[in-house]
């Protein structure tokens, strides 16, 4: 019965089975490549339709100019602020608060981060603390601050290294973790100690991430001089932002917070590029 | 200290295989694993492997996946502690000691990829105070052996799945160890440049004489390579089959009568039950 069964071809109705297929779109493509032009398209899309926006609002004058001066305001505002107040000195000012701020922050935060990432025993230790100081909003720690070091440069920079230094950690301990245990286990089988694992597969390994946390997190301590600054300062950006709106110039304080966003994207790209120079074996891809 | 004769004379080793050496270069005594799961229960992987390998064998650990084999070499490489008993090599205890003795090659490529070809074959020779200019030596003589001298300054990412595992074995070689461990290290390969390491890693095998110890679940790599093939259960050794070929082998031998014959002596050891 079986062999008549296998070997005597039969004729069958073809059933009719409902099989689902996916449409085809260049706009929603996901990881099915996308057309170059289209991306510059849009790309241009997204810088110049909310600046055409802008304009027409403001120029038509739908808003009242003292809320919403027109792009050319703008810069003419920033043109005078360099050229008669002095914007350069602030500038300086917030660059040196941020790198000083920043710097004490990696200088804590990545070797902290590293020795969570490590060892058990530090992770133990120290995540309690992280894990709960990150929840604390750093701006109510500022009156704090404010009371026990003060009104000047070290208040600032203590504002700018607490905000970021929990987010290196954190971010550096993850990056730990994320070594193949292989990778640790077959140096121990070179003779390795674990002070040379630390130092020689470790550091090196982790480094590429390293680079990268401290490049997202720049971008939150240009947040932290801001509020640093707008609470009590002589110069900077920010005090530059809070005189400015004291006065009504809206204008100055839209060149400003502009003038910070360019800053905080040549940082991003020095640092991306300076990752690419320094780690020229890595192939995972970069944001 | 062990008593060496008492304990070769109860197994019978010396008929099985040709050994060049009297004493074990390395023991694997009575070790057992118990992970203790939910609860009060207690799951065992390993109960109370024995296994011995003399100078300049080539033995193969066969197991179907989840048999304990991997967690096995684990524990011979000391990164995992046993719940009882001992690894001994040349007689000394290093029971859950990872060191230079025991060479290790993973299945996944764990080659630095921050450090060149050469730099990762130097990689443990730093450790023990090695003169650069005779680490130079050393990584050129490797990197020879295995054939990737031209590839010294290169970077991993630069090389194919087989070239990373030749030179994860010129490290691992390059450190001089006892024992060279292989966690199934052509398992990531496809089906013909795992053969042509194969045949790479039996050539090198017959000119450097290395103590050879590799757990695989490819049951005809390991009657290619070895001189004698574990079969291990449910975390048992359910047997132990000597390979009685010559030892200058071609890959066609895998399509003698005496090769096939082994084969399915070694398959149905491991479908036997205990």
């Amino acid at each position: 019965m079986l062999e008549s069964i296998s070997t005597v071809p039969v004729s069958v109705e073809p059933i009719k089975r409902k099989y689902s297929y996916l449409s085809t779109s260049t706009f929603w493509s996901i990881r099915q490549g996308f057309p170059k032009r289209l991306s510059l398209v849009l790309v241009a899309m997204s810088l110049v339709i909310p600046l055409a926006i802008w304009t027409i609002v403001s120029t038509l004058q739908l808003v009242t100019p003292t809320f919403l001066p027109t792009p050319l305001a703008v810069i003419s505002a920033g043109i005078t602020m360099f050229a008669e107040n002095n914007l350069w000195g602030d500038v300086l000012a917030s660059c040196s608060r941020v790198l000083v701020g920043f710097l004490l922050a990696a200088l804590i935060g990545v070797p902290m981060g590293l020795a969570m990432g490590t060892f058990y025993s530090m992770d133990s230790l120290f995540s309690p603390l992280v894990g709960t100081v990150r929840y604390m909003p750093i701006t109510g720690f500022v009156p704090l601050i404010i009371i026990w070091a003060g009104l000047d440069e070290p208040s600032k920079i203590l504002i700018i290294t607490l905000g970021v230094v929990l987010y290196n950690v954190i971010m550096v301990a993850d990056a730990v973790k994320f070594i193949p245990n292989e990778m640790i286990n077959v140096a121990y089988t070179m003779g390795a100690s674990r002070w040379d694992v630390l130092w020689k597969v470790i550091v090196p390994a982790t480094f590429p991430s390293v680079l990268d946390t401290l490049r997202v997190n720049i971008s939150g301590a240009w947040n932290f001089v801001v509020i640093a600054e707008l609470l009590a300062a002589q110069n900077g950006l920010g005090f530059k932002i809070i005189q400015a709106q004291r006065f009504l110039q809206t204008d100055k304080v839209l060149f400003c917070i502009a003038l910070i966003g360019v800053i905080g994207l040549g940082l991003d790209y020095a640092l991306k590029w300076l990752s690419k120079v320094l780690t020229p074996w890595a192939d995972q891809v970069r944001h | 200290m062990q008593d060496y004769a008492s304990t070769l004379n109860k197994t019978s080793y010396q008929e099985v295989a040709p050994v060049p050496h009297r004493f074990p270069k390395m023991e694997v005594e009575n070790i057992s694993k118990v992970y203790s799961g939910k609860g009060k229960q207690l799951l065992t992987v390993l109960q109370n492997i024995n296994i011995k390998i003399f100078s300049r064998e080539f033995i193969c650990l066969v197991g179907t996946s989840g048999c304990g084999k991997s967690t096995l070499l684990n524990i011979i490489a000391g990164l995992l502690a046993p719940s009882a008993g001992e690894i001994l090599i040349d007689g000394q205890s290093v029971t859950g000691r990872p060191g230079s003795d025991r060479g290790m090659v993973f299945q996944g490529y764990t080659l630095y990829p921050w450090l060149t070809v050469a730099q990762n074959v130097a990689f443990g020779l730093q450790f023990q105070g090695m003169s650069k200019g005779d680490q130079r030596d050393q990584v050129n003589y490797f990197l020879n052996v295995v054939g990737l001298e031209n590839f010294a300054n290169n970077y991993p990412r630069q090389l194919s799945g087989g070239m990373k595992q030749r030179v994860a074995i010129a490290r691992a070689l390059a450190n001089e160890p006892a024992v060279l461990l292989m966690d199934e290290p052509f398992g990531a390969l496809d089906a013909q440049t795992k053969e042509q390491m194969q045949e790479f890693l039996l050539d090198l095998w017959e000119k450097t004489h290395m103590t050879v110890l590799m757990i695989t679940h490819d049951v005809e790599e390991a009657i290619y390579l070895s001189q004698r093939i574990y079969v291990l259960g449910v975390g048992q050794v359910k047997g132990e089959i000597p390979i009685c070929l010559p030892t200058h082998r071609e890959l066609s031998i895998k399509l003698s009568p005496e090769f096939i014959d082994i084969k399915r002596q070694v398959m149905s050891t491991m479908r036997q039950h205990h």
